[in-house]
């Protein structure tokens, strides 16, 4: 059965879940401007794999 | 978990109820100061790399804000100063305050050291571990210098903004450090002498409680006087200049005349009018530290303006 009476501890739980939305969507933002600020400045895309990687060897001499 | 039951606890806590564990007031004396330490550093620092950095550094703040807000419920609960926040009010489970200051933590620390580097994100775990650990679990009820010591994890935010803009710590951060370090007892000692019923009824062992506030004022006093030569000492690095010495010169002049007047004074005369000096003394303090860094930005601002003192005499 659906819960039919809206009490006062709804609408605050709505507006705390609401915020703490905003608050992660933010997150979500702010990583993916840092990674491609990352990209731009050519930080290192590439890690290790468990396998060779070619590209990762540094040229010896 | 928690040791309230439901008829305790009111409501349902609001989102704002948990920000307030954050310590928000704190938390803007962290970004001012970390965001001032990035900005004088030499080296172009990205404006979305800046901004997030200072952000997971507040954030980090906040987590061990949350840790202390956690661990002292039982003397917030005594202190007039402290009973209205979350925790010792009811609003927040001291439960959830621990946990949402673990995540935080790790949080914080983590995202520093992908935005920025690893050394800063380690100055971040460092700080937190020693506000949260050292300070609030260990010296703060043992100890009547646990501000003394204590007060190096409020300095170490201007570190560690250097060291994200930086990779590194140098003389020029380590005297931001110092700034604050020795800036801090005074400050505190000054609240304490006003405070100083909520502490005896908490049974914290400041200052005033175990020594007396005689001891108390001569303390302000050499501190104060410890902390003077830290400010024109900065004044002839990379960062400082004569705006800076200037500025610097004028508040240690400032702060010392105010340490004298509490020195001279007795809780006779500081009961008469209501400890007036003492709380004079307590927000000069603040301003003492802002403007400190405030001038400190002024000379960056004026270097990249293009002003630079040519001649102007650096000891290292």
């Amino acid at each position: 059965m659906a819960i039919t009476r809206e009490h006062e501890l709804h609408a605050r739980r709505r507006k705390r879940n609401a915020m703490l939305g905003l608050v992660l969507l933010g997150f979500v933002v702010m990583v993916f401007a840092i990674t491609l600020v990352k990209l731009d400045n050519g930080g290192t895309v590439e890690g290790f794999d468990h396998a060779v990687r070619p590209g990762l060897v540094e040229p010896s001499e | 978990m928690t040791d309230m039951t439901a008829s305790q606890q009111r409501d349902d806590a609001e989102f704002g109820d948990y920000f307030a564990l954050l310590k928000p007031r704190v938390m803007s004396l962290v970004i001012f100061t970390a965001a001032v330490g990035l900005f004088v550093a030499p080296g172009a620092v990205h404006p979305v790399i800046a901004l997030s950095s200072i952000l997971f550094i507040a954030i980090g703040a906040g987590a061990s804000g949350a840790l202390n807000m956690w661990w002292d419920a039982d003397i917030d609960r005594v202190m007039k100063r402290t009973q209205s926040r979350p925790v010792p009010d009811g609003r927040v489970s001291a439960g959830d305050a621990k946990v949402l200051g673990l995540w935080l933590s790790v949080i914080a620390v983590v995202m520093l050291g992908l935005t920025a580097n690893l050394l800063a994100a380690g100055l971040l775990a460092f700080t937190i571990f020693f506000y949260a650990v050292i300070y609030s679990m260990w010296l703060k009820r043992a100890t009547p210098q646990n501000i003394v010591i204590g007060g190096a994890s409020g300095a170490f935010p201007p570190m560690i903004g250097w060291a994200v803009a930086t990779g590194g710590v140098s003389i020029e951060a380590i005297l931001m450090f110092a700034l604050i370090f020795m800036w801090t007892p005074p400050h505190f000692w000054a609240l304490a002498l006003f405070m100083n019923d909520d502490y005896t009824k908490a049974g914290v062992p400041m200052l005033p409680v175990t020594r007396g506030t005689r001891v108390t004022r001569n303390h302000i006093l050499i501190y104060t006087l410890l902390l003077a030569p830290v400010g024109p000492l900065l004044a002839f690095t990379q960062i400082g200049g004569p705006v800076f010495l200037a500025a610097s010169l004028a508040l240690n002049a400032l702060f010392l005349r105010g340490a004298w007047q509490l020195y001279r004074r007795n809780d006779a005369g500081a009961t008469a009018d209501q400890y007036a000096a003492e709380r004079k003394f307590f927000r000069l303090s603040l301003a003492y530290l802002f403007v400190h860094f405030l001038a400190l930005l002024a000379e960056a601002a004026l270097r990249w303006a293009g002003i630079n003192w040519g001649q102007w005499p650096l000891w290292m």
